[in-house]
C-alpha cells in the first residue's frame, strides 16, 4: 500500500492547477474577483457558452486543428521512406544526416520566428493553415523520421527478403506487408506530431494573423485587450486539454517510446 | 541489425531532406544574412562584419539572461531527474491502475504551451490563487508578480509540474525492462536495497535517462511560452531567459542585427552540447 503513496501525492499535485482552472472557468468574473472559494458558488456555464456561440473563439480551435492535422498528414507520409531507408541501408552520410535532422528538433523557434515570417509572406502563404503546418514540419519530420526509425529497426528483414521472394513490387510491398507490420509505430508517431504540433505555440502565432489565427493567439488577444476575463480564458483553456486526453488513451502502451523519441 | 550499403537509399530521403532544408536552410540563412549587417529599413544593408558578434558577447544583457538560463537549466534538472526516478521507482510493476498512472501522469505533457503558463498564472494569484492565496494564508508573503524568488519558485514549479513526468515515463519504461532474475540474483547475494539500484537499476536506466537529460535539457533551454505567460520575464528582467530575451531584442526593439548574432550564438551552445549527448547516446546504443 505504501508503494502508492508517492505516484498518489505526485497525481494530486499535478491535478491541482487543472482543477483550479476548472473550478474558474464555472465561475462568473464578479465571483472569480471577489471572493475565494474552492467550488463555484453561482454555478455557470456562460463562458463555454460564449466560447461555442462566438466565432471568433470556436473559429480559433478549427484553426488549430486543421494546421494540425494538415501537419500531422504531412510529417508521417515524408518521414516513412526516410526512415525506412534509415533503419535498412547504410549509404553515404546517413549518420550525419540523421543528427542533422535531429538539430531541427533541437532549434529554439524563438531563433526561427522572425525570418519563418519573412519567409511564409515571400511565397504569399502567410496567415494559411499551410505555412502554419509546413513550418511546425521543422521539428515534427525529424520526430516522426526518429519514432519510425525505432519502431522499422525492430522488424526482421527476414520480412522484407521473403516477400522479395514471393515476387512482391516493392511498393506494394511497403503499403501491404510493411506498413502493417509497424502499424503501431505509424499511430505513434502521428500521435507525437500531433502533440507537438498542437502544443507549439510561438511559430502558429507569429505565422496567423486572422484568416488562420490559432487558439493561441485567440488567448492572448483576449487577455490584453478585454481586460480580465479570467474565467472565459479558464475555459479556453480547459477546452485545449481535452484533445490531448483523448487521444493518449489509444497511446497509453508507446507513451514512454513516443517521448524518447523512439529510443526505448 | 546487419544494413546492406545502398546508396540508392537516398532517393527515400530526398524528399525528408527537402522539406525539413526549406523550413531550416532559408530561414537559418536570413539570420546569417542579418547577423552580419546593418539596416535601417527599406531594404538598405550595410556590412557589419562580426561586430555584432562581438557587441553580443560582451553585453551585460545577453550574458545575464545567459547566467539565468543555466542556472534555471541546471536547477530543474537537479530537481527533475532525480525526482522523477524516485517516483518511478516507487511505482509498481503491473497492473491496471498503473496504465491509469501513467495516462494521468502523461496529461501535462499534452496542454498547449500557453495554456500551461496561463494556468499557473491563475493558479499562483496572490489573491485569488489556489497557491498564491495558500502560501499567504500561512503567513509567508508572496507575490510571483513583485518578488523575484517567488517569480523564480513559481516558475521552477511550473516546470517540475509540466515535465518531471517525462522522466518518470522514460524511467519506468527502463525499469519495467529489467528482468526478474536479475532482483532474484540479488536476493540470493542479500544484496541491499541501495546495492540494487546502484548495481541493477541505474545502469539498466542508463540508456533512457541519457535521452531524459538530453530532452529535458534541450527543452529547458529554449523555453519561451510557458514563463513568457506567467510572468512576462519579470518582475524587471529576473525571470527573462535567453529565449524571451532574443523575441524582445528581434520582434520588440527590431534590433535585427544583434538579435541574428545572438539567436546563431544560441544556436551553436544547444548544438554542441546536444552532440556531446548525442554521441553518448549512440555509444549507449551500440552496447
Amino acid at each position: 500500500m505504501s508503494r502508492w503513496l508517492v505516484p498518489t501525492l505526485y497525481i494530486v499535485f499535478l491535478l491541482l492547477p487543472i482543477y483550479w482552472l476548472l473550478n474558474m472557468s464555472f465561475k462568473t468574473t464578479n465571483e472569480i474577483l471577489g471572493t475565494f472559494a474552492l467550488i463555484p458558488l453561482e454555478f455557470t456555464l456562460d463562458n463555454y457558452i460564449k466560447i461555442f456561440t462566438d466565432p471568433a473563439w470556436y473559429r480559433g480551435y478549427i484553426n488549430s486543428i486543421l494546421y494540425v492535422v494538415i501537419n500531422t498528414v504531412i510529417s508521417v507520409s515524408f518521414a516513412l521512406p526516410a526512415a525506412y531507408a534509415f533503419s535498412r541501408y547504410r549509404f553515404l552520410g546517413d549518420k550525419h544526416l540523421f543528427f542533422w535532422l535531429l538539430t531541427n528538433r533541437m532549434a529554439p523557434p524563438a531563433v526561427f520566428a522572425l525570418p519563418f515570417f519573412q519567409l511564409y509572406a515571400a511565397i504569399d502563404l502567410f496567415d494559411t493553415h499551410i505555412a502554419v503546418a509546413l513550418a511546425h514540419c521543422l521539428f515534427n519530420i525529424p520526430l516522426a523520421v526518429w519514432i519510425l526509425e525505432g519502431f522499422m529497426s525492430g522488424v526482421p528483414k527476414q520480412l522484407d527478403e521473403m516477400a522479395y521472394i514471393d515476387g512482391y513490387s516493392f511498393p506494394r510491398f511497403f503499403v501491404k506487408i510493411f506498413m502493417p507490420a509497424v502499424a503501431s509505430g505509424i499511430g505513434v508517431a502521428a500521435f507525437f506530431c500531433f502533440m507537438y504540433s498542437w502544443v507549439e505555440m510561438l511559430l502558429s502565432k507569429t505565422l496567423t494573423s486572422v484568416a488562420a489565427k490559432s487558439i493561441a493567439a485567440t488567448m492572448t488577444r483576449t487577455a490584453s485587450t478585454a481586460g480580465y476575463e479570467l474565467g472565459l480564458l479558464a475555459a479556453a483553456g480547459a477546452l485545449t486539454i481535452i484533445p490531448g486526453a483523448i487521444v493518449i488513451y489509444f497511446v497509453r502502451n508507446y507513451i514512454a517510446r513516443g517521448f524518447s523519441l523512439g529510443r526505448v | 541489425m546487419n544494413k546492406t550499403i545502398k546508396q540508392g537509399a537516398w532517393l527515400f530521403v530526398i524528399p525528408v531532406v527537402v522539406l525539413v532544408a526549406f523550413n531550416a536552410l532559408i530561414p537559418l540563412m536570413t539570420v546569417v544574412n542579418y547577423s552580419m549587417q546593418e539596416t535601417f529599413g527599406d531594404n538598405v544593408f550595410f556590412w557589419e562584419g562580426l561586430r555584432w558578434f562581438e557587441q553580443v558577447l560582451n553585453s551585460e544583457r545577453f550574458h545575464d539572461s545567459f547566467v539565468r538560463q543555466i542556472t534555471f537549466t541546471a536547477i530543474i534538472l537537479l530537481i527533475e531527474v532525480p525526482l522523477g526516478i524516485a517516483i518511478a521507482l516507487c511505482m509498481p510493476r503491473k497492473g491496471f491502475w498503473v496504465s491509469v498512472c501513467l495516462v494521468l501522469m502523461a496529461l501535462p505533457l499534452l496542454i498547449p504551451w500557453n495554456v500551461v503558463g496561463a494556468m499557473w498564472n491563475i493558479f499562483a494569484l496572490p489573491d485569488i490563487g489556489l497557491l498564491g492565496y495558500t502560501i499567504n494564508a500561512i503567513g509567508i508573503e508572496y507575490n510571483f508578480t513583485r518578488q523575484p524568488f517567488a517569480a523564480w519558485f513559481t516558475t521552477i514549479l511550473m516546470d517540475v509540474w509540466h515535465w518531471t513526468s517525462l522522466v518518470v515515463l522514460l524511467a519506468y519504461a527502463g525499469l519495467s525492462a529489467i528482468p526478474d532474475a536479475y532482483y532474484q540474483a540479488a536476493k540470493i547475494d542479500g544484496a541491499s536495497r541501495w546495492a540494487v539500484f546502484i548495481w541493477i537499476q541505474l545502469p539498466k536506466m542508463k540508456r533512457v535517462l541519457t535521452i531524459a537529460i538530453l530532452l529535458r535539457f534541450m527543452d529547458s533551454f529554449m523555453i519561451y511560452t510557458e514563463p513568457f505567460v506567467l510572468t512576462g520575464g519579470g518582475p524587471g528582467n529576473t525571470t527573462t531567459f535567453l529565449s524571451i530575451d532574443l523575441v524582445k531584442l528581434a520582434l520588440g526593439q527590431f534590433d535585427l542585427g544583434p538579435a541574428a548574432a545572438m539567436s546563431l550564438i544560441y544556436f551553436f551552445i544547444v548544438l554542441l552540447i546536444c552532440w556531446v549527448f548525442y554521441t553518448l547516446m549512440m555509444k549507449n546504443e551500440q552496447q
